[in-house]
């Protein structure tokens, strides 16, 4: 069927399902955007967590390696680590895949995605979880040492659970930020939310709606992720006393 | 009061023998010694800075002696050249069988009484989880916390948590005890209590080794006594002994001002 000219219609028909619709082109966005920084938070929070430890009670080679990640990736803006990661790490890994005698692949654009944001998830979390090992008071680990724990399951049973009041108020900024900083890979191309508002207001030149819409995906998310981390926050919290008495 | 001698018969809990601990460039133990024999309670006191605390911290390898041996139940703990421990699995066994009480509690405090006492023996120990929880029922009444088994730690007197700290230790059924200042960290009125339950269980013949200020306490409790002053021993004998005919000018000076 042959739509009538945006401008003749509704934002609500433009919003929706029907043949003239976007919704599900946006939708379409939002789930990519979502499930990007899900994969890159998870990566990311266990290159944190080992990370973290690495730089605490790792060897000297283990604490520099971890040192330069760190530092890097921090310092460089997050869209030039993107560009760099999406042009040069595919580059790289068929330069190896041609000189040891494979086909030369595609990396899929959602896996690079993902890979790209754990890899700038992970060197934030490793700072953000490293912090809160250190708030750990050292008289309830010295306990667990005294008893005989063994140091993984010291770290598992003691150091971890006491770790983490401290820092899912770091941490669920960090999420936020995933969250956003998908936005960025619409300069590569990849269809996330943004870039499909951008294709969806592009055509319709219905800007305000979709920019709208869009800004209360991204909203949407933020409260959802608000509200879950302050659960987690108070389970994390057992056992202690209200600081403010 | 125990009789002199008689120690020699005993089988050995803890030996620490030529133990020196340096800081860096100060040198806090300068070759000390103790023997622990079963049912033993040693004392351990001395001015601020004398280094006892170092002492009884490392019998447990949370100081890293930089050189002495330490033995445990006649086994000794395998060393470096440079102090520190060779054999992680060893210490860690060794470690299971020595309840350590610390002046700050150090209770877990993501958990709650109950779990603090069968955290250890639950998943260190590899106790059933029902035995754990029974034999730690059983220490909480002991100590007079039954009531309190589901409580955070954060929500009880200090008094409250050495109490459960104690427990804490003894649900791992240890071969000794060490204290580290237990009542320091307490206010006046909730020493006693603390004090009644280590001196229940001096009275049952537990081995200890105890950190303390209490000098009434440790005159009254103690087998043994040690003066540590600047790292060394400088004098060590029964309590009465050491408390009541001290020799050295340094110790009859200590007892005056800490009175």
């Amino acid at each position: 069927m042959v739509c009538p000219p945006p401008a003749q219609l509704s934002s609500l028909t433009l919003l929706g399902f029907g043949d003239c619709g976007w919704g599900a082109t946006l939708l379409w966005g939002f789930g990519n955007s979502l499930m990007i920084a899900l994969g890159a938070y998870a990566i990311g929070f266990c290159i944190g967590v080992s990370g973290a430890f690495g730089k605490l009670y790792g060897g000297p080679v283990a604490k520099d390696l971890l040192a330069v990640y760190t530092t890097i990736v921090r310092a460089v803006p997050e869209l030039v680590l993107i560009l760099i990661l999406y042009y040069a790490v595919p580059a790289l890994l068929n330069e190896v895949m041609l000189g040891l005698g494979y086909e030369r692949i595609n990396l899929p654009q959602f896996i690079t995605g993902v890979v790209v944001l754990a890899v700038v998830q992970g060197a934030y979390q490793i700072e953000v979880l490293r912090g809160s090992i250190l708030a750990v008071p050292q008289g309830q680990i010295e306990a667990a040492r005294a008893m005989g724990m063994s140091p993984v399951m010291l770290a598992r049973r003691i150091t971890l659970p006491l770790m983490t009041s401290n820092a899912i108020p770091g941490l669920g900024n960090l999420w936020l930020n995933a969250t956003k900083d998908t936005a960025l890979l619409a300069v590569i191309g990849f269809t996330e939310l943004t870039k499909a508002t951008f294709q969806a207001s592009a055509t319709t030149k219905a800007f305000f709606t979709f920019y709208g819409a869009a800004m209360a995906l991204y909203m949407a998310i933020s409260l959802v992720s608000i509200l879950l981390f302050g659960r987690l926050e108070k389970i994390a919290r057992r056992g202690q006393r209200d600081a403010r008495g | 009061m125990p009789i002199q001698g008689t120690t020699a018969e005993k089988p050995i809990a803890i030996r620490v023998a030529g133990l020196h601990k340096s800081f860096g460039t100060h040198e806090v133990l300068k070759g000390v010694s103790l023997t622990a024999c079963e049912g033993d309670v040693v004392a351990i006191i001395g001015g601020s800075g004398s280094g006892k605390s170092t002492m009884l911290r490392c019998i447990n390898f949370l100081e890293t002696p930089s050189g002495g041996s330490i033995e445990i139940g006649g086994e000794a703990v395998a060393m470096h050249g440079d102090g520190t421990p060779s054999d992680r699995r060893q210490l860690e066994r060794l470690r299971q069988s020595l309840g350590m009480v610390f002046q700050n509690f150090n209770l877990w405090t993501h958990k709650t009484v109950l779990e603090n006492l069968i955290e250890v023996p639950v998943h260190v120990l590899k106790l059933p989880r029902a035995e754990a929880e029974a034999r730690a029922r059983k220490l909480l009444a002991r100590v007079g916390l039954a009531e309190k088994e589901g409580a955070y730690p954060a929500y009880l007197s200090g008094g409250q948590q050495q109490r459960a700290a104690i427990a804490r230790a003894l649900c791992m059924e240890p071969r000794a005890m060490l204290f580290d200042e237990p009542t320091s960290a307490l206010d006046p009125e909730l020493v006693g209590e603390v004090l009644q339950v280590i001196r229940g269980l001096a009275n049952e013949g537990r081995t200890m080794v105890l950190v303390t200020h209490e000098m009434k306490f440790a005159r009254e409790v103690a087998s043994h006594v040690i003066y540590l002053h600047n790292g060394v021993i400088e004098e060590q004998g029964p309590p009465a002994e050491v408390f009541g005919a001290p020799k050295s000018e340094r110790l009859k000076q200590f007892l005056k001002t800490v009175g």
